[in-house]
C-alpha cells in the first residue's frame, strides 16, 4: 500500500520550485540503524524518584555529553574570550569551569555556589567543552587546531545571524531536570566572567526523561529525528572518537552545532503524504517508505506503480543516507520553541547538534548533499552555525583541555 | 562470648562532603575581585576538593580565596578536626599578603569583621566553616592580583607550633559586601559590590 496510495502532489512538489532551494538540515530522519538492537540493549525504565540524583561521569578518558545518551534538556552556551585572555588565562578558566563541572555533575554545590541547594540533583548532568577556532588563536596554538575545526562553507539557503554564529568556547551542559540546567549555567557563566563573555546561548529540549525511554526523539515537525545515528559501541566510536594522534585530539571529537528555523506555518500546508514524501519516512512509525519499522533498511531503487521510486530520490532520507560508520555522524539534537508572534507564527526549530571525528570526511559530503537537494530544505532555514574542537576527557584532578593548553 | 559487651564503639571521623555555604556577606576584600591582570603564579593543577597530608593537623575541604586585584580579600575552607584533642590555630600566611583570622561579629545593629587575636579553636571531632558572612581568612594587604583560577598556598600555624599548608583556588565571587570593623586591620574597607566583570585576563 506504501506506492499504490502515492497521491499526485508529488510531482507537485517537484514542480513547486521546492528544489531549486539548497540548504542544509542534516539529517531530520536518516537512514536506520537501530539504537535498541545494538549491544548495549534496551535501556531500561527510569523510575521517576532517581531521576533527580542520577549521575554519569565527569572525570575520564573521553568527555560526557556526546556519547551520553540524550538528556531532556539543554543549553549551549558560546562564550568569547576577552581580549587578553591567553594561554595562561585559559589554563586558569578551564580549571575553574572544570571544577565546577565535576561538583556539580557528581550532585555537590560548585565551589563557592551561592545556591548550593540548588546543587544536589544533578539529573544526569554533563558539562561539555568545546573550542572554537579562536581560543586556539587566542592560545597561540593554531597550528593544533584540526583544519575542518573552522566555519563552515557557506550554503545558498544558510540565513546565518551573527546571535547564534561562532563562538570560541562552547559549554554543553545536559540534564534531565531543567533547574540543574539553569542552576549548572549560571554557575559556568559567572566563573567565565573574568575570561569571556556570554556569545549566544540556545535551549533546548527532547522528550522528558523516562517519558519515551530508548525512543528516537521527534522533532517539531513531529519527524522522528536521529534513526541514522550509529549505534552504540563499534560503530559510535568509529564514527565519533578521533583515534590517533597528539593526545590533545585522541579521545577527542568534532562538533557542528546549527540553529535550524522550522517554518511551520508553511509545513501546515502540507498533507500527511506530502510531509513523508519530503523525508523519505513515515511520520508514525518512522519506517522508509519501503518499509515497516524504523529501522528497515531503505529500498532505494524500489519502484512504485508509477514508474518512480517509491522513497523520492529528493528525499531526506536519499540525499542523508550513509552506509559505512565512517561517514556517519552522531546527531545529538534538542527541539527549541520561542515565543509565537501575535499573530501565532511559530518561532519553533532545532538545535541541531552532530558530533564526527572529522568534519571534513563526515559531516561536509552530506552536508553538500543535502544542500544540493533535500525537500526539507523548503521548510528549514540554518540560522546559526559554529563548529567546535571537543577536547578529550581529562582524570581526576585534571582539567578539560590542559593537553592542549597546560 | 564474655568479650563482646566489653567494646567500645568508636564512632567513625565524622566526613564531610558539603561545601562551603555562601550566605550573607562575602569575606572582607576588595571589590576588585576579577582580578585577571598579571601572570598567573600557577596554573597547572584543578583545585582539590580535599588536601591532607600524611601528617596534617586538620583536613582541609574546599579551600577557595575570593579573587581580588588589590588591597584585601578572602579565603574560605571547612577545617575538620578528626582528632579527639582541640586545635587552636593562632595564625595563618600567604606569600602573596599579609594575613588575620577574622571573625563576624554584630556590632549597633550590623555584622562587621574584626581580628581575632586569641585564636580559633577547632574542637575535637568537629568541623569549623570559614565562609563569606562568617569567619574567615583575611588577606589585608595583597602584594599581587589573587586572579580567577589562581591557586594560592595558605600556611595555618597552631598553639602547639604546628603548621599545615594547603592551596586555595581563587574564584570570582561578588557576594554580598561587608563592613570592616574600624581600628582593625590595614587596607580599605569595602562596601560598593564590584562593578566591573572586565579585567584583563
Amino acid at each position: 500500500m506504501t506506492a499504490t496510495n502515492r497521491p499526485v502532489s508529488r510531482r507537485g512538489l517537484l514542480t513547486g520550485g521546492a528544489l531549486a532551494a539548497g540548504g542544509t538540515l542534516v539529517g531530520a530522519a536518516t537512514v536506520a540503524t537501530a539504537r535498541n538492537e545494538s549491544t548495549a540493549g534496551p535501556p531500561e525504565q527510569v523510575p521517576v524518584a532517581t531521576v533527580g540524583e542520577a549521575v554519569e561521569p565527569f572525570y575520564g578518558v573521553r568527555q560526557s555529553g556526546v556519547a551520553t545518551e540524550p538528556q531532556a534538556h539543554a543549553a549551549f552556551v558560546a562564550f568569547t574570550l576577552r581580549p587578553g585572555t591567553d594561554r595562561a588565562a585559559l589554563g586558569r578558566m578551564l580549571r575553574l569551569l572544570s571544577d565546577d563541572a565535576a561538583r556539580l555533575t557528581q550532585g555537590r554545590p560548585a565551589l563557592a555556589d551561592t545556591e548550593p541547594e540548588l546543587g544536589l540533583l544533578p539529573a544526569r548532568l554533563t558539562v561539555t567543552f568545546g573550542f572554537g577556532p579562536g581560543l586556539f588563536t587566542a592560545a597561540g596554538l593554531d597550528e593544533r587546531r584540526p583544519p575542518s575545526v573552522a566555519d563552515l562553507p557557506p550554503f545558498p539557503i544558510d540565513r546565518l545571524q551573527p546571535r547564534w554564529s561562532g563562538g570560541d568556547l562552547l559549554v554543553q551542559i545536559c540534564a534531565d531536570d531543567p533547574v540543574t540546567v539553569a542552576h549548572t549555567q549560571r554557575v559556568l557563566v559567572k566563573d567565565s566572567r573574568p575570561f569571556a563573555t556570554v556569545r549566544w546561548v540556545q535551549q533546548g529540549f527532547r522528550r522528558a526523561a523516562g517519558a519515551e525511554p530508548g525512543r528516537t526523539q521527534r522533532n517539531l515537525f513531529g519527524q522522528l529525528d536521529g534513526t541514522a545515528n550509529p549505534k552504540p559501541g563499534a560503530p559510535l566510536d568509529t564514527a565519533v572518537w578521533i583515534p590517533d594522534g597528539p593526545d590533545w585530539l585522541r579521545d577527542g571529537t568534532t562538533l557542528v552545532v546549527r540553529r535550524i528555523s522550522m517554518d511551520l506555518e508553511t509545513w501546515d500546508l502540507l498533507g500527511r503524504t506530502d510531509r513523508e514524501f519530503s523525508v523519505g519516512r513515515r511520520l508514525d512509525t518512522g519506517a522508509p517508505l519501503t518499509g515497516t519499522a524504523e529501522h528497515d533498511e531503505p529500498d532505494f531503487a524500489a519502484l512504485g506503480p508509477d514508474g518512480l521510486t517509491v522513497i523520492p530520490d529528493f528525499s531526506h532520507l536519499t540525499r542523508a543516507h550513509v552506509s559505512d560508520d565512517r561517514f556517519r555522524i552522531l546527531r545529538r539534537p534538542y527541539n527549541y520553541d520561542g515565543v509565537p508572534a501575535a499573530d501565532g507564527t511559530a518561532d519553533s526549530g532545532l538545535i541541531f547538534a552532530a558530533y564526527q571525528a572529522d568534519i571534513a570526511r563526515q559531516f561536509l559530503p552530506i552536508q553538500q548533499r543535502l544542500a544540493e537537494r533535500d525537500l526539507l530544505n523548503e521548510w528549514t532555514t540554518p540560522i546559526g552555525s559554529a563548529v567546535f574542537a571537543i577536547p578529550p576527557g581529562c582524570p581526576e584532578g585534571g582539567w578539560v583541555g590542559q593537553q592542549l593548553l597546560d | 562470648m564474655s568479650s563482646a559487651t566489653t567494646g567500645r564503639f568508636v564512632r567513625p571521623a565524622v566526613l564531610f562532603t558539603g561545601v562551603l555555604l555562601a550566605s550573607l556577606v562575602a569575606g572582607c576584600g576588595s571589590s576588585d575581585d576579577d582580578s585577571t591582570a598579571a601572570p598567573s603564579p600557577s596554573a597547572t593543577a584543578a583545585p582539590s576538593a580535599t588536601a591532607v597530608a600524611a601528617d596534617s593537623v586538620l583536613t582541609v575541604q574546599d579551600p577557595w580565596v575570593k579573587a581580588a586585584d588589590a588591597g584585601m580579600t578572602g579565603a574560605f575552607a571547612t577545617l575538620v578536626n578528626n582528632t579527639d584533642a582541640d586545635v587552636t590555630i593562632t595564625g595563618a600566611t600567604s606569600t602573596v599578603s599579609p594575613m588575620e583570622l577574622h571573625e563576624m561579629t554584630m556590632r549597633d545593629g550590623q555584622m562587621v569583621m574584626q581580628a581575632k587575636e586569641s585564636g580559633t579553636v577547632i574542637k575535637a571531632r568537629s568541623e569549623y566553616r570559614l565562609e563569606p558572612g562568617g569567619d574567615h581568612l583575611m588577606l589585608m594587604n595583597l602584594a599581587q592580583p589573587v586572579r580567577a583560577g589562581d591557586e594560592v598556598s595558605f600556611t595555618l600555624t597552631f598553639a602547639d607550633g604546628r603548621t599545615q599548608t594547603f592551596t586555595a583556588v581563587a574564584k570570582p565571587f561578588t557576594g554580598a559586601q561587608e563592613s570592616y570593623a574600624p581600628g582593625h586591620g590595614q587596607g580599605e574597607p569595602s562596601h560598593a559590590p564590584s562593578a566591573s566583570h572586565s579585567p584583563a585576563p
